[in-house]
């Protein structure tokens, strides 16, 4: 035994069977007497550092919560100082360290935005009043559904009841909008409602691992190549140009390489990467493939939210078809490449989708946001080369290849092919929809049925965006058209709000979002989004704001902008400011 | 102040030329911008960060303005790169350094912090203009033992203990960043106290400490006593006489008694850390 101190709580054997059952026997640090953690023993800790989470996730879902004996047992299995693994048992959403007092499962209800408006409140109220354990918590991802609620089992697995219909007809679930009008046809969404999400056959049979097997043919530096002309960027938010992150961790010599599909879609009002994942698993893991094969990375790793059980369980499926049809794992597809994913499981936490925290989420650290420079494609995932993209953008893969250039034949020329959107709100079909990027935001809304009611503002790119007026349907739906109008697509999200809605409570919620999601690791937007808050909840109390508190939010967002580590801090007053600036908070009733 | 002349003088490694507040200043390749700024004669505000520890650059008061990012960058941390144009005076750093301040001031309590309470001021920090009833860092003083109390009401979350008890120098790791947000605490596993903890009781964290969160108890109880008095103290120089080792003690004597013991963060032995013996075995003298 090395030197790890553990304190006397014991574990008990259900929690030790719990967390075993998660573990690979060779999981175990065996460490021996000679050695010191310090040297010897401190790789092997990092070594096995990532099964944490799922080690913590076994835990929270036998036992209901994090004790101090089990904690111990983790701590001790895997080398982790407990000081340490308590803080990132917690960091997340999902887990608790004291004891629930009851052994029900939990119910979570998701308060923002979209659910805000159709009456989550009520909706928690109800099911507090039917005996329910209901947790209050940020978006689920289910925006389309709202109140939407996702319930965390208790010696059960995960669910989510809205998920009944497809899990029952997993082959033709066509309730979601997919249709894009008479505009090209549908690429991302094609297999939607058309390939069985199960079948590996099916989904080969409509076109599936067509395009791995000729990236494989045509060698990573022409997938490359292919991916530049395509002129794809990333859909994640920050609309990178995918080839140049990838071209990087090409050039790069450091070995292994890994490619990570971020599927912690977490942004409110977004909904686009669980659809994908749930009804088109196979073109992640392929799209995921190519990725890897084409800058010559080992591992790949999807990071998939935890309140997604049924893209997790269709995911997991299609991971394990592939890997037994030869389309992973060693010598793919004959190709004398190897190439495996695994899926790793968030415990709820918006942070862990930025980029560099969910390389420490990965590794099994507090997802705290890195210092960039040094960027993810010189060091990455334990400071290997590592390319992090966005689910939607890795789904446009497989159509790249398959149509060369036909894929500029629709979008702009800035921002050519398709893109995902996710309607929700006041809007008459709530649900994902595939356009040519350039579709105006008014022929958007009218593809989902037009909006309900009177629009008063739209919210573009989700919490993390800013409100416009309704009278920005002209706009055309690209990254550089929304940039010159001062605001965003972020990760495509476009969330109507009727003249009913009290924009105060609505803006309470957002900046109470920002509050408990940011990682507490930087001051500006530790403080600042604190601070924040307590601005708008005294203007609801007062009913207006002052000059001086006006003076005060603009000063707090500039620094919040400036000096924060990362995005969440960079975007945390968009939505604060952008509803002062159209008078929809702030001035006196 | 022209680094230029001295800096040719240097005799290793590639030199890069970069522009700072308008002047020209030769530097080796692979300094921070922080080094950089302080060896053209340009204080940087710092909290976080510790000549003997890897900059987290948490605490973002020492940010500044490089030319072609869109965000200002962390002096302490960001490396410095040919012909980079840094602005360590413009109105943008001065608000943001003035913001973090202020957002410390109006959360923790810095009264035993009297280099922050100078920045406050010359950067012109008012923690009046807030919402009522603002949140603050609230916690009861941690009083475990007879060597150490920590008063978290002072803790600014710069991670120099942490880091301090962990890699950095002392791999005990027997605290850590626990909870999110703004309820983030450094705590042991489950809060448990340091006795029952890993801690053993080496003193780096509060050798570290920025704000007097981490106190030995001596100083707390002469403070408590209203009986603190540094401008009195003595600093007497020695070495550890426990082991071998050769560690450089500062013994910080008030009324002939020794009331702290330290060890300059530059000594080449020590880098400012020490263990049990020689930061707390002194009752005997």
């Amino acid at each position: 035994m090395a030197d790890l101190h553990l304190t006397i709580d014991n574990s008990t054997d259900a929690e030790r069977i719990s967390v075993d059952a998660v573990l690979a026997p060779d999981a175990r640090v065996v460490i021996h007497e000679s050695e010191r953690l310090v040297r010897g023993g401190m790789a092997r800790k990092n070594d096995r550092r990532h099964l944490l989470l799922p080690a913590l996730h076994a835990l929270q879902a036998d036992i209901g919560w994090i004790s101090a004996g089990g904690l111990n047992y983790i701590s001790d299995v895997l080398q982790v100082p407990p000081a340490e693994a308590y803080g990132v048992a917690t960091f997340y959403e999902l887990f608790r360290t004291e004891d629930p007092g009851h052994s029900d499962s939990t119910v979570h209800v998701c308060m923002d935005t979209s659910c805000h408006i159709a009456g989550a409140e009520a909706f928690a109220q109800a099911l507090e009043a039917d005996g329910k354990q209901v947790h209050r918590g940020p978006c689920l991802g289910q925006c389309e559904r709202a109140p939407a609620q996702f319930v965390q089992g208790r010696g059960a697995a995960d669910s989510v009841p809205a998920d009944a219909d497809n899990i029952a007809s997993p082959g033709a679930f066509l309730s979601i909008q997919r249709a894009a009008g008479d505009t090209g046809g549908l690429r991302l969404l094609a297999n939607v409602g058309v390939v069985d999400p199960t079948s590996l056959v099916s989904y080969r049979e409509h076109g599936g691992y067509v395009a791995l097997e000729k990236a494989l043919s045509m060698g990573g530096q022409a997938v490359i190549d292919e991916v530049r002309l395509a002129g794809l960027t990333g859909r994640g938010g920050a609309g990178f140009p995918t080839a140049i992150k990838w071209q990087g961790v090409a050039d790069e010599q450091g070995r292994p390489k890994h490619v990570i599909a971020n599927a912690d879609e977490s942004e409110p009002g977004t909904f686009k990467d669980r659809t994908l994942m749930e009804n088109d698993p196979f073109a992640l893991i392929e799209g995921l493939t190519i990725a890897g094969v084409s800058v010559g990375a080992e591992n790949g790793w999807i990071y998939i939210r935890g309140e997604y059980p049924l893209a997790t369980t269709r995911l997991t499926n299609a991971i394990e078809q592939a890997r037994t049809a030869g389309l992973l794992g060693v010598d793919v597809m004959g190709s004398g490449f190897d190439f495996d994913i695994v899926l790793h499981t968030s415990a709820g936490r918006y942070i862990c989708g930025e980029e560099t925290a969910l390389l420490n989420a990965l590794e099994g650290k507090r997802a705290n946001p890195r210092a960039k420079p040094p960027f993810p494609q010189v060091s990455g995932l334990w400071g290997k080369p590592t390319i992090v993209n966005n689910v939607e953008t890795l789904c446009n893969l497989p159509g790249i290849l398959a149509h060369g250039v036909g894929y500029r034949l629709v979008g702009t020329e800035r921002s050519p092919g398709t893109r995902l959107f996710c309607l929700s709100g006041h809007v008459a079909n709530p649900g994902v929809y595939e356009v040519p990027q350039g579709t105006t935001l008014g022929e958007m809304i009218e593809i989902a049925g037009g909006a309900t009611g009177s629009t008063r503002a739209i919210l573009m790119g989700g919490a993390a965006g800013s409100f416009i007026d309704a009278d920005q349907l002209d706009m055309p739906l690209t990254g550089e058209d929304t940039r010159e109008r001062g605001t965003t697509l972020g990760s495509g999200v476009i969330t109507l709000f009727d003249d009913t809605v009290d924009f105060v409570l609505l803006l309470t919620r957002i900046t109470e979002f920002f509050k408990s999601e940011s990682c507490g690791q930087c001051v500006p937007c530790r403080v600042g989004t604190t601070r924040q808050h307590e601005v708008i909840v005294e203007m609801g109390v007062r009913g207006s704001l002052s000059e001086e508190r006006n003076t005060l939010i603009d000063d707090m967002a500039l620094a919040m902008a400036d000096a924060s580590i990362c995005g969440l801090g960079h975007t945390a007053a968009g939505a604060v400011q952008s509803a002062i600036r159209l008078g929809l908070i702030g001035s006196a009733l | 102040m022209n680094l230029h002349q001295t800096a040719v003088e240097r005799e290793f490694g590639t030199q890069v030329t970069v522009k700072i507040n308008g002047g020209d200043f030769t530097v080796d390749e692979g300094d921070t911008i922080l080094t950089a700024c302080t060896q053209a004669g340009i204080d940087t505000p710092t909290i976080c960060y510790a000549e003997n520890l890897t900059p987290v650059n948490a605490c973002r008061v020492c940010v500044v303005e490089v030319e072609g990012n869109r965000t200002l960058v962390p002096s302490c941390s960001r490396p410095v790169e040919e012909a980079m144009v840094i602005s360590t005076d413009s109105d943008r750093v001065k608000h943001s350094r003035k913001m973090v301040l202020e957002f410390l001031g109006t959360a923790n309590d810095l009264s035993e912090a009297p280099q922050i309470n100078e920045w406050s001021t010359e950067y012109g920090v008012d923690i009046t203009r807030y919402a009522e009833g603002a949140e603050r860092f609230d916690q009861p003083v941690k009083i475990q033992d007879n060597l150490y109390i920590r008063d978290y009401d002072k803790c600014v979350l710069c991670y120099k203990c942490v880091d301090a008890c962990g890699e950095e120098a002392q791999f005990t790791f027997a605290i850590a960043m626990s909870g999110r947000g703004f309820d983030n605490r450094i705590s042991t596993e489950f809060d448990v106290a340091l006795p029952e903890s890993a801690c053993v009781y080496c003193g780096n964290c509060i050798a570290v400490c920025p704000t007097n969160a981490l106190q030995f108890k001596t100083e707390f109880d002469l403070r408590q006593e209203n009986n603190w008095r540094e401008e009195e103290q003595t600093v007497t120089q020695t070495v550890c006489s426990y082991c071998g080792v050769g560690c450089n003690l500062e013994l910080h004597v008030q009324d002939n008694q020794i009331v702290k013991v330290t060890s300059p963060a530059d000594h080449e032995v020590t880098n400012g850390m020490l263990c049990i013996k020689g930061r707390f075995g002194w009752k005997y003298v």
